[in-house]
């Protein structure tokens, strides 16, 4: 991450964001604003609409009205930057067939690592030391969770964009997202994320959004 | 070469489906298996007499090449669709078709590389003369990675379908239409005396255009997927 941070500008908004599939309208139309160390939860009962809206935040998906704004310009309008924006979906991007260090390694390669962390205390801070060499498709469902978050742990990104990042985990697992989420407030990122359960109270800044089911 | 970069991320998803492909090898020989068994499939028919099947030897070994190549098409982009890999390729910022072009060269040497060392083998089995043997390695040599370009487009293009086997199939064939009959005109063309290239290098100008085309296909064809 650039130093030159300005904590006003926002780094991700939404301006009269909407989506919809033919006539059914998914979400929206919805305005918002994530600063650098805002926490954004959006709520929502189930097929309100809250994976469509972090794919369409992630640039998987075009909207079909309004502008996504990076800093103050229309995010289409940008060259792509590896440096923006992660994601972590329901789906995690982990190849069964490697280990959760090869799934690292490819990651780190593909969109770079953030300066003073490694591969190796990465997987040792989500609890995964032991199993850096054991292939993905033998761990658990929590542990590919976790293989997923020492990840994103590493990402130099700006924005995380996290649907449900708090299922499949034990308490502990639960707790360590929280404490995720809290340094990368504190380094000045800013996170979405979606959840049915609470974000710890101990996180600064942190906003919530209802998403009504559109009737 | 810098982690986050372009070429670092050509190079790691280039290593990551090379390390796939060998975790699976056994699954890789069955392009193989399957051109050997179709290959045997003509003298077990058609008779064991040379006469018979050298003039065609090189023509059926080519059609064996092609149906071959389709078997590992379905899975190239769709692993990475069901695995959310493809969602973090999209987002990665990275271009998306040097992604697409890495992935294809993957392929290729996990299939066609092994079909154009194994193709000539199989030909001369059939009683194919060696010289238009060497032809044959050539037209080879230029038509497979032209069938994974090819194919490569197409199965990005059905991976958001649930099942799309013959559908891959219907719209893949008709496509390598033109390879089939460049490099079989080329093997004819040697078996026959006669130069044999005109055809090599109406492959080798297909595979000049398909090389940038293809992997910018794809990555359209990816983009219309995911969302």
């Amino acid at each position: 991450m650039p130093e030159d941070a300005d904590l006003d500008l926002p780094l991700i908004a939404a301006r009269a964001l909407a989506y919809s599939r033919g006539d059914e309208t998914i979400f929206g139309p919805l305005d918002f604003a994530v600063r650098p160390g805002e926490t954004l939860v959006l709520e929502g009962a189930n097929g309100a609409g809250k994976t469509t809206l972090i794919r369409v935040l992630a640039g998987l998906m075009p909207p079909s009205a309004g502008t996504i704004e990076w800093r103050g310009e229309p995010i289409d309008t940008l060259e792509p930057d590896p440096g923006r924006i992660a994601m972590l979906g329901h789906q995690l991007g982990l190849k069964a067939d490697l280990t959760p260090r090869e799934n690292l390694r490819f990651r780190i390669a593909l969109g770079g690592i953030r300066g003073g962390i490694t591969a190796a205390a990465a997987l040792k801070s989500v609890g995964l030391e032991g199993y850096e060499d054991t292939t993905v498709r033998t761990l658990s469902a929590g542990q590919r969770k976790r293989t997923a978050l020492a990840a994103l742990l590493m990402t130099p990104t700006w924005v995380w964009l996290l649907d449900e990042p708090y299922a499949n985990l034990d308490r502990e697992g639960q707790v360590l997202v929280d404490r995720m989420l809290e340094a990368h407030a504190l380094r000045g990122g800013a996170t979405i994320l979606t959840s049915h359960g609470l974000v710890h109270p101990s996180i600064a800044r942190v906003a919530t959004r209802a998403l009504g089911v559109p009737a | 070469m810098k982690a986050g970069s372009t070429a670092s991320a050509f190079v790691a998803v280039l290593r990551r489906d090379l390390v796939v492909f060998w975790r699976h090898r056994s699954d890789a020989l069955n392009p193989l298996v399957f051109a050997l068994i179709v290959v045997t499939m003509f003298p077990l028919s058609l008779g064991p007499e040379s006469q018979r099947l050298a003039p065609i030897a090189g023509g059926v070994t080519f059609v064996t090449v092609v149906l071959a190549s389709l078997l590992s098409l379905d899975a190239l982009f769709r692993s990475d669709a069901e695995d959310g890999s493809l969602d973090l390729l999209v987002t990665s910022g990275q271009p998306l078709a040097l992604i697409a072009a890495a992935r294809l060269l993957a392929h290729w040497l996990g299939t066609g590389l092994p079909l154009t060392l194994a193709g000539p083998l199989f030909a001369t089995l059939l009683g194919l003369p060696y010289a238009a043997a060497a032809t044959l390695a050539g037209a080879l040599a230029l038509g497979t990675p032209l069938l994974s370009l090819i194919g490569g487009a197409c199965a990005a293009l059905t991976v958001g379908l649930r099942r799309s086997g013959i559908l891959l199939a219907l719209l893949v064939l008709p496509l390598t239409l033109p390879v089939l009959i460049f490099g079989a005109g080329a093997v004819e063309a040697a078996a026959s005396g006669a130069t044999v290239q005109v055809p090599l290098l109406f492959l080798a100008a297909g595979l000049a255009l398909a090389l940038p085309l293809a992997p910018l296909a794809c990555a359209a064809a990816i983009r219309l997927n995911v969302s």
